[in-house]
Order: C-alpha cells, then sequence, then structure tokens
C-alpha cells in the first residue's frame, strides 16, 4: 500500500475515532468538538472527534451575528499557507471516500476543465447566503450543508437518519435530495477522478487560492527535465505539471514526482537552484574557459 | 527565499486570526454547535 493511502486511512480514522458513536448512534459530545479539523469531515458523524470547518463557518456567519469565524479562516489560512491543497490529497476522508470508488473498475473519463471553476462561486454562495438569505430573525442557515454537502450525508445522514428512528420519523424531500446527490456523487466517482474535490468542495476551493505561493510546493529542475510527458500523463487531476507544476487542482498527491525518471520535481520549502537557468551559473564556466 | 515570503507573511497572519479567534471565544460557540446533532447535515433541515 502506498504511503499516502495509510496516511489517508489513519487520517479518516483519528477523524472518526468515537466509535461508541456508532454503537450508539450518537455524537461525541467532548470538548474534542471545540477543534476545527482542516478537512471536510462532517461534525454530525457518529464517529467525528472534531468540528467540520465549512459547517463551523457557516455557523457562525449564519448566527445573529453573522460573525466571519477568525478562528476557522485562520486554521485554514495557515494550512492553505502551508501547503495549499495537501490537506486534500492526504488528510480528507471523503477526498478518500471518492478515491476508492475510482479504483472500481470501469471506464475512466476526462472531466471536462470548465466544471473545475465551479466550485469557486460555490465557495462564494457557502460565505455569503448564510448572511444574506436569513428569516424575519435576521438568522441564516448552514445552506451549504444543508441542500449540498454529500459529506454529510454519508457520514450523518446515513448512520443517524436510517439508524435512528427518532430521525428516521423526520425524514422527508430534503434528504431524499441529498441522498440523490450522494448516489450521484458515487456514480461519477467510478468513472472521474474525485468529481466531487474538482467541481463542488469550497474548502478545497479555499485551499487552491493558496497553490501557487504556499511555503511548500511543487519544484522543476528545468535542467533535469526531459519533457517526456510521464508526469503529466499520471497526474489524476489531469494538470500539465511542467508548465504549472501548482496548479489550483493539484492536491499534492506526488503522483508526478514519484513517477518521475529524471526526479526533477521536487515538493520542498527550499528554493531549489537551478544552475542551467541561472545566467551567471551558465557564463562562469565559460568565462573560465576564455 | 524572497519568493517565500508571501507564504509566511500569510501564514503568520493566519496564525493572528485563530489567535484572534480563540480570544473572541470562538472555539467555545463552535464546540456548542459541535455537540449537537446538525439537521441541516443529515437532510432533515
Amino acid at each position: 500500500m502506498e504511503k499516502r493511502r495509510i496516511v489517508q486511512l489513519t487520517s479518516t480514522l483519528l477523524n472518526n475515532a468515537y466509535l461508541k458513536g456508532f454503537a450508539t448512534l450518537s455524537i461525541y459530545q467532548g470538548k474534542g468538538k471545540a477543534v476545527c479539523v482542516p478537512v471536510l469531515n462532517c461534525y454530525s458523524c457518529p464517529g467525528a472527534l472534531g468540528s467540520c470547518p465549512v459547517g463551523s463557518a457557516q455557523f457562525m456567519l449564519a448566527s445573529y451575528k453573522h460573525q466571519l469565524s477568525l478562528y476557522v479562516f485562520g486554521i485554514l489560512t495557515m494550512m492553505g499557507a502551508a501547503s495549499g491543497r495537501l490537506a486534500c490529497g492526504w488528510l480528507c476522508p471523503f477526498g478518500l471516500f471518492q478515491e476508492l470508488l475510482n479504483t472500481i473498475p470501469f471506464r475512466t473519463r476526462h472531466l471536462p476543465s470548465l466544471l473545475k471553476w465551479l466550485k469557486y462561486p460555490v465557495l462564494i454562495l457557502t460565505l455569503l447566503l448564510p448572511v444574506i438569505w436569513i428569516n424575519s430573525a435576521g438568522i441564516g442557515e448552514p445552506y451549504f450543508c444543508k441542500y449540498l454537502c454529500p459529506a454529510g450525508t454519508l457520514e450523518a445522514g446515513l448512520p443517524l437518519g436510517l439508524g435512528n428512528s427518532q430521525l428516521r420519523s423526520l425524514l422527508g424531500a430534503l434528504y431524499y435530495w441529498k441522498l440523490t446527490l450522494l448516489l450521484l456523487l458515487i456514480a461519477a466517482s467510478i468513472s472521474y477522478y474525485r468529481p466531487f474535490c474538482r467541481i463542488i468542495c469550497p474548502l478545497g476551493a479555499f485551499y487552491a487560492l493558496f497553490n501557487r505561493i504556499s511555503l511548500w510546493r511543487f519544484e522543476i529542475d528545468h535542467a533535469r527535465c526531459t519533457s517526456c510527458g510521464i508526469c503529466s500523463n499520471r497526474c489524476p487531476m489531469e494538470i500539465q505539471v511542467p508548465g504549472n507544476p501548482n496548479d489550483p487542482e493539484c492536491i499534492r498527491c506526488m503522483r508526478c514526482s514519484t513517477s518521475c525518471p529524471s526526479e526533477a520535481i521536487t515538493f520542498t520549502r527550499i528554493p531549489r537552484l537551478t544552475p542551467a537557468f541561472n545566467e551567471e551559473n551558465l557564463l562562469k564556466p565559460w568565462d573560465s574557459k576564455i | 527565499m524572497k519568493n517565500r515570503l508571501p507564504a509566511i507573511i500569510i501564514l503568520l497572519s493566519g496564525s493572528l486570526l485563530a489567535g484572534i479567534g480563540l480570544w473572541r471565544g470562538e472555539a467555545g460557540e463552535i464546540l456548542l454547535k459541535g455537540i449537537r446533532i446538525c439537521l441541516e447535515c443529515i437532510g432533515i433541515g
């Protein structure tokens, strides 16, 4: 098993380690819920030990104070500035769920590149709607969680909605709408690699803003690169790696760097000096010979 | 180091924001939300 898969499984287990919740169909109510995790993991999942950043941010925005949570955005900004979408590729349980579905042998399809832009309006609406679409008491709702989030349906809706008899009696059209979305996503994930992350996820859209400037990012040693194209062919997010190694779509899965035969791609914090592109270094050997 | 400066500044800004958020008691508010079952997340509304 590859190292990334082990980290993904470990993260999923650690995020949802309250096993008693699955047995009793209840949720964890300890102090861990004050911690905002940097991935999409529903806080109403019976096993969840922490709080979902998207749900938490919306809850704060929807409250009567309509407050932007500096705590949540601070954590997400730190994560993004450190490594861009690394959390998507290595830590997100819902990303792992889609990846596992994609291992089912079926015809792999290419996602139309225009669709990747949709997650940015979703991010804007996720933040704006709880503030502007409010009831007579001035309180909004977490609209992304309510109408779109398939992670909530999978992690909370299925176990609690179907398992808890009290909650089951309350199920209606909204539940079946969300269940339909989840089933569509499951079907799409078999043919397309991580469709939710690429098209809809507001958290992925937020982290994507940092991909090009993050402290840890990909560097290409153009002196070593032979333009063989293996990196781009291996990239599951369909990125043209040599021209844009830190594309906003990159989830830092490292397939490009591990597949590069000339080891020209590195994920690093320290800027690599590429002598072939350093004019001074290029001239020095010639100068000494002259 | 120069091209890493924006990331370092943003990283420090993020930690500052998180610190202010904690100081404002936001973690407590998120805790109160997190320990209640989110009906919206389940799809009940």
